[in-house]
């Protein structure tokens, strides 16, 4: 029977056949704990009696979701995990490095790794056909400890994404739409795998934005397989000899297949509070908003901000509107000056933050005041999300955030290219 | 046997309600942040639990991100189980490695403050408050090997390794 491409993968990791439903122990290769998750894992790696990392090249701590750090005790939460770092030989990303996902990206996942993070939106390395998924603090020391943990191997959707993209559509609209179609626990303990003629001709850059996203429908993974696209991101990142070719098999099993036409989608908005709750930027009416943050680990990268810039050039932010960029990694930001965006967005009145999860977690940099709404390039919009219950979080693609940037409500960017 | 009261919540009680994002700073002091469990789906909640309570909720509990303080100062507010119709997946598994029963049923079946019994073995729920009895999904069995040690750090202490 053929084998979807989880299944491959985590046969090839367990050294056994792993088929959905079944349970596999596999190798891991990359682990990574965040600075909110990390101090837990810490100790409760010291708790199980561990004193050695079994891969610390690959093991990571990231400072990023309070970085720089707002208070005396999140920087002592710093301090744990640096003297973690000195005391295992595990990597240390520091204060503004980037967000863990980005960095995963740039400088760890390679095709058919399995990847494990204390955070949820570790399924973002799932671009570079990576089993990878997000866990809780204790699951990651132990698999910092013991250089493997263990799965219930999903059973997959296969999502067949054809056709092209109307102008003003991206990626986030397709995984929005997608959301939207199928819920929030649509896709509960499932892995997602991407195929279609859109996917194919997608960016990585793109299909990082959809990966990122597959744990709001609940996934486990979001797969897509390894091509010309992957080997040249990873070319360019310096790790050419990293790539792999992974498909599934042609006879792979499919719980179920959803079939999409990208030229029917429209840009296209989660509404508070939650992902699912979709509907397109056209039909919203006049909903007015106190700030748009583009960063994150859904679209903080380079191309976002060029599309941004592309439609913020010339124009100024509304008066009423705060316009937030978080770069999502040190390269993103050096680039993004490189190309002149920044300049750009700097001009439309944009105020620029350092690379990091800024305010996607509502720890510091941009907390929503009583009743205000913001539009932001994240992945989630739970009441709360952003350090205020008290206010409401849309959601939507760079170009969608850059259009409202200027009107100050939320707008379908074809409005204003 | 479990014996507690409901506490009901909704479908969709995502990780920033159970523990807020604006309590970061208070994750490496549990015994402060469980204060505030479930501050932002109900801000009673953490006042009136009594040890041995149930959460009850509808389905999807616990999405969103994967920290794990979430089942952790659940736990600590004293709640002996969570019931839902279904749960987020990184959620369940970190319920299951800090020793947090968490338990499928039909949640529609028992009312707010209905007094409870579960019995975890038998796989049986009574709701001595309207006299129906239900039953749960069998957690699964390499999960149950994990929560019977306690959770997962005693489960590693005591066999080292994963034997599952």
């Amino acid at each position: 029977m053929g084998k979807t491409l989880v299944e491959k993968i985590l046969s090839n990791k367990s050294g056994t056949d792993a088929v959905a439903g079944g349970i596999a122990i596999a190798k891991v290769d990359v682990a990574f704990v965040q600075d909110g998750t990390g101090p837990l894992a810490v100790r409760q790696f010291d708790e199980a009696g561990f004193a050695k990392v079994a891969n610390p090249d690959k093991s990571i701590l990231f400072l990023d979701h309070a970085a720089p750090s707002p208070n005396q005790q999140l920087s002592n939460d710093h301090m744990l995990l640096r003297q973690f770092s000195k005391n295992t030989g595990v990597q240390l990303s520091e204060v503004g490095e980037g967000v863990c996902h980005q960095i995963v990206a740039e400088s760890y996942a390679s095709p058919g790794d399995v990847v494990v993070g204390a955070d949820s939106h570790t399924v973002t390395a799932g671009a570079f056909s990576a089993v990878a998924t997000g866990m809780g603090s204790t699951d990651i020391a132990v698999a910092m400890a013991l250089g493997k943990t263990w799965f219930r191997v999903p059973e997959t959707y296969k999502i067949v994404v054809n056709g092209k993209f109307q102008k003003g559509v991206y990626p986030k609209d397709l995984i929005l739409h997608l959301i939207g179609m199928i819920g929030a626990d649509g896709a509960t303990y499932k892995a997602l795998e991407f195929a279609g003629d859109t996917i194919d001709a997608m960016s990585m850059v793109g299909r990082l934005t959809i990966a990122n996203m597959a744990v709001e429908a609940g996934a486990k993974v979001g797969l897509f397989a390894s091509d010309e696209t992957t080997r040249d991101y990873l070319i360019k990142q310096g790790r050419g000899d990293s790539y792999v070719a992974i498909a599934p098999d042609a006879d792979a099993v499919y719980e179920r297949v959803i079939e999409i036409d990208a030229g029917t989608i429209e840009p296209t908005v989660s509404k508070p509070h939650t992902v699912d709750n979709t509907a397109l930027a056209k039909e919203l009416g006049d909903v007015k908003i106190q700030q748009v943050f583009m960063g994150t680990c859904t679209n903080g990268r380079l191309n976002d901000f060029a599309v941004a810039a592309g439609i913020l050039k010339g124009k100024k932010r509304h008066a009423d509107t705060r316009l937030l960029i978080a770069p999502a990694s040190r390269k993103v930001l050096s680039d993004a000056i490189a190309a002149g965006y920044i300049q750009t967005l700097l001009d439309a009145g944009a105020t620029i933050m350092p690379p990091g999860c800024a305010a996607c977690v509502g720890v510091h940099q941009g907390i929503l005041g009583d009743g205000e709404v913001c539009l932001s390039t994240a992945n989630r919009n739970f009441k709360g999300r952003m350090g205020n219950p008290d206010s409401y979080i849309y959601l939507a693609s760079p170009a969608t955030a850059a259009a409202s940037a200027i009107t100050g409500r939320i707008t379908d960017p074809r409005e204003v290219v | 046997m479990l014996k507690g009261q409901a506490h009901k919540f909704g479908s969709d009680i995502s990780t920033d309600l159970i523990a807020p994002g604006r309590y970061f700073h208070l994750r490496s002091n549990l015994p402060e942040l469980a204060k505030h469990v479930l501050e932002d789906a109900d801000p009673e909640f953490a006042s009136i639990v009594k040890s041995g309570d149930f959460v009850v909720a509808d389905s999807n509990f616990g999405l969103g991100s994967s920290r794990e303080h979430a089942p952790i100062i659940i736990k600590m507010a004293g709640v002996a189980a969570v019931l839902a119709k279904s749960f987020a997946r990184i959620f369940f598994r970190n319920a299951i490695n800090v020793g947090l029963p968490v338990l499928i049923c039909d949640t529609d079946q028992i009312g707010q403050g209905d007094e409870l019994e579960v019995d975890l073995a038998a796989g049986i729920i009574k709701d001595k408050t309207n006299g129906i009895e239900l039953t749960f999904s069998k957690i699964p069995e390499a999960m149950l090997k994990i929560l019977d040690e306690g959770g997962l750090v005693p489960y590693i202490k005591k066999h080292g390794d994963f034997k599952l």
